[in-house]
């Protein structure tokens, strides 16, 4: 990266992204989107389902974005990619990038068969997630993304949600596409260099990140990059690399792993919860934290 | 060069002389067999194309649209199930413009289960801004297949081209395989002026405002609205080159004709034979099948039932709670265009119940003997 002003930069600062877009304050996705296409750059296009990022962009004609867009079905994120990428083969563009960018609603519930079916195929596309752990778009209703414990408008804080979070990650791994990472818009040079490895991949790639989303969330816009980075030193939402659904890497070693109850207070969809549902939920993560050391050290 | 095949391969054959560049397709009974061959085409390399094994119809319609708004034409071929399951992103082709072509095996819907032949899943497609053609016999299929790229790149409207489970998927016909060269020279590359490309980047099919979707969906009419007269243009070119006509209808012997049945598909044919014993008995009946649903050719449908005295229409299909799909369509074509000819509105071989000649010898005869349908629907062979 080039020196500017005495500052070493960490990214490209080359935008894609424009002023003027429809994010509610402190949006994570559009973060994600941000640092994402300063790793891809201008040849790349988009296909994005119903999701907060269908309106982030702009209405008809406006766009915020300097790549082509297309908005597709909500079910169809992968496979509108798919086929963008098969059409672009066949008039002898071999070069671009085709992604699949979606929320979490779009990739966990009602896309995941057409994910699955493009991951099992390995088609030449990335597929990115990004997570805001509801269908926030709607306004706030629950996802299979959504974690335990959640307040939204479909989990009443009576009948707060009392499933866990799907294991998206593991379902992807069950694919054994080349390559799986997660990341988060709290560690923007871990995502970035994420999405230009994954660039450099040919068949299917899938990029799950994790983006804040202070309406959905109730917690204020200025916490949505801190809780992007607590969430990974609590080891909630670990950063980890699996290359061909086998060899796990992990990207954030965590030297102290925070409690995870400092980031639940500061969200107010988790103020119901008491003493001993947060210790459950402690354990289920120091749970899944030491089999993903486990997995990793296989390697 | 002649060759004897089955309608589902005479879809195949249609999307390979099309040089179709991307597939995607999902398999279900009866039309499997389109796309067996079309991927044995693809892994052979006679077909240059892209074939994506998708993991359903809703994918397989999904990855065409993405395919042709990158610049390729794409071909893909379903039926009944795989069809409604589509449903949606029906509209998303004909909404973003994209001149996908699809071959859909007339199936009747679950439930109870049944592979036989109806026309309600092509049908309840109706409002889905697809140009829909019934075939006849396997060499139409072929043609059409052709026909339906030529029309729908020219108007950027999608088309599904339409045949009989088994009277027509699984039967074999001789079919004239036109040559490569003639089809290119009929139908060129697919070279749409705005397509998904870096180079250029727009966004394609956001969000939408009061302020613009509607003159989106007034020039989706307009358009349509000129499909009538590029489907006879495109036919006649067609034949000129090919030998074979493609209208919006088939007429057989309708000029002098007192009866006039109107038919679709595959039992317009079986009509046809019917119509010749009749004529041959001194009943001057003829038959008029109606290749082209939408575009509907209500001028053409008006000026062939000018002189008819009764007009017989035979659905292979229903609308619940109104009448058959063709009859009201027939109805409405001639509303305030014609005197008050009596339309006789019979239902017939859901199912895929046998329609026969003697089936229209039946339709015939009690149209002759009534002189207006004494029943809003007159259901043949039901056992009530």
């Amino acid at each position: 990266m080039r020196e500017k002003k005495g500052m070493k930069l960490s990214l490209p600062e080359e935008e894609y992204m424009n002023p003027g877009h429809l994010a509610c304050q402190g949006c994570g996705a559009t973060l994600a989107m941000r640092f994402v296409l300063k790793a891809l750059g201008k040849r790349t296009i988009l296909c994005i389902p119903a999701c907060c990022w269908s309106v982030i962009d702009g209405p008809f004609p406006y766009s915020c974005l300097e790549v082509p867009i297309f908005h597709c079905a909500f079910e169809t994120a992968a496979s509108s990619a798919s086929g963008v990428k098969a059409g672009l083969e066949m008039v002898g563009d071999h070069e671009t990038t085709v992604v699949a960018w979606a929320g979490d609603g779009g990739t966990f519930d009602i896309g995941i068969q057409a994910l699955s079916g493009a991951a099992e195929r390995n088609d030449d596309i990335l597929y990115i997630c990004y997570d805001n752990e509801a269908y926030m778009n709607t306004g706030i209703q629950r996802s299979s993304a959504t974690p335990y414990g959640a307040w939204t408008t479909t989990t009443p804080v009576k009948h707060f949600k009392n499933r866990p979070k799907k294991d998206i990650i593991g379902i992807m791994a069950a694919h054994r596409i080349p390559y799986i990472a997660t990341a988060s818009i709290g560690y923007p040079e871990d995502l970035y260099r994420k999405a230009k490895k994954a660039k450099e991949i040919k068949g299917t790639r899938f990029i799950h990140i994790y983006a804040p989303c202070p309406t959905g969330w109730k917690s204020r816009p200025e916490d949505t990059v801190k809780l992007a980075r607590m969430v990974v030193q609590n080891a909630i939402f670990p950063l980890f690399e699996i290359e061909n659904g086998e060899k796990y890497i992990l990207n954030i070693k965590l030297r102290e792993k925070k409690p995870i109850i400092d980031y639940l207070r500061l969200q107010g969809r988790f103020h119901h919860l008491k003493e001993e549902e947060i210790s459950l939920m402690q354990e289920e993560v120091d749970r899944k934290w030491q089999r993903l050391l486990d997995l990793c050290a296989k390697n | 060069m002649k060759k004897v095949i089955m309608g589902n391969h005479a879809l195949s054959y249609g999307a390979m002389l099309s040089r179709a560049q991307v597939i995607a397709a999902y398999p279900i009974t009866p039309q499997t067999q389109v796309v067996e061959l079309l991927s044995e085409m693809c892994a052979d390399k006679i077909l240059d194309a892209k074939f994506i094994k998708v993991e359903s119809e809703h994918s397989a319609m999904a990855a065409c649209i993405g395919a042709s708004l990158a610049g390729a034409r794409t071909f893909t071929a379903t039926s009944a199930q795989g069809l409604t399951l589509m449903h949606e992103l029906l509209h998303w082709a004909s909404g973003g413009r994209l001149p996908v072509v699809m071959g859909n095996i007339n199936r009747a819907m679950a439930p109870g289960w049944s592979i036989w032949s109806d026309q309600n899943d092509s049908l309840s497609q109706r409002d889905t801004g697809w140009m829909q053609f019934y075939c006849a016999s396997n060499q139409e299929v072929l043609d059409t297949v052709i026909q339906a790229f030529k029309v729908s790149e020219k108007l950027l409207i999608p088309s599904m081209v339409v045949l009989d489970a088994f009277s027509l998927s699984h039967t074999y016909e001789v079919v004239e395989i036109p040559e490569q060269a003639k089809v290119d020279e009929y139908l060129p590359p697919f070279r749409p002026k705005i397509r998904i490309t870096p180079d250029e980047p727009h966004a394609f099919g956001g969000l939408t405002s009061p302020e613009h979707y509607f003159e989106l969906r007034y020039k989706l009419q307009k358009d349509m609205e000129k499909a009538d007269g590029v489907i006879e243009e495109t036919g006649k070119e067609y034949q000129k080159m090919f030998g074979r006509c493609l209208g919006l209808v088939e007429p057989y012997l309708c000029e002098d004709a007192e009866i006039i049945l109107i038919t679709s598909g595959t039992m317009g044919y079986t009509a046809n034979v019917a119509v010749e014993e009749m004529r041959k008995e001194g009943v001057e009946v003829g038959n008029l099948r109606i290749r082209v649903f939408r575009p509907f050719p209500f001028r053409k449908i008006c000026e062939i039932l000018k002189n008819a005295k009764k007009v017989a229409i035979v659905d292979r299909n229903i609308s619940y709670g109104h009448h058959g799909i063709f009859y009201q369509e027939v109805k409405s074509a001639l509303y305030g265009k014609n005197r008050n000819i009596p339309l006789f509105g019979f239902i017939a071989g859901l199912g895929g119940r046998d329609i026969t000649p003697s089936t229209f010898k039946e339709i015939t005869k009690y149209t002759l003997k009534k002189e207006k349908p004494e029943d809003f629907i007159c259901w043949i062979g039901v056992k009530k």
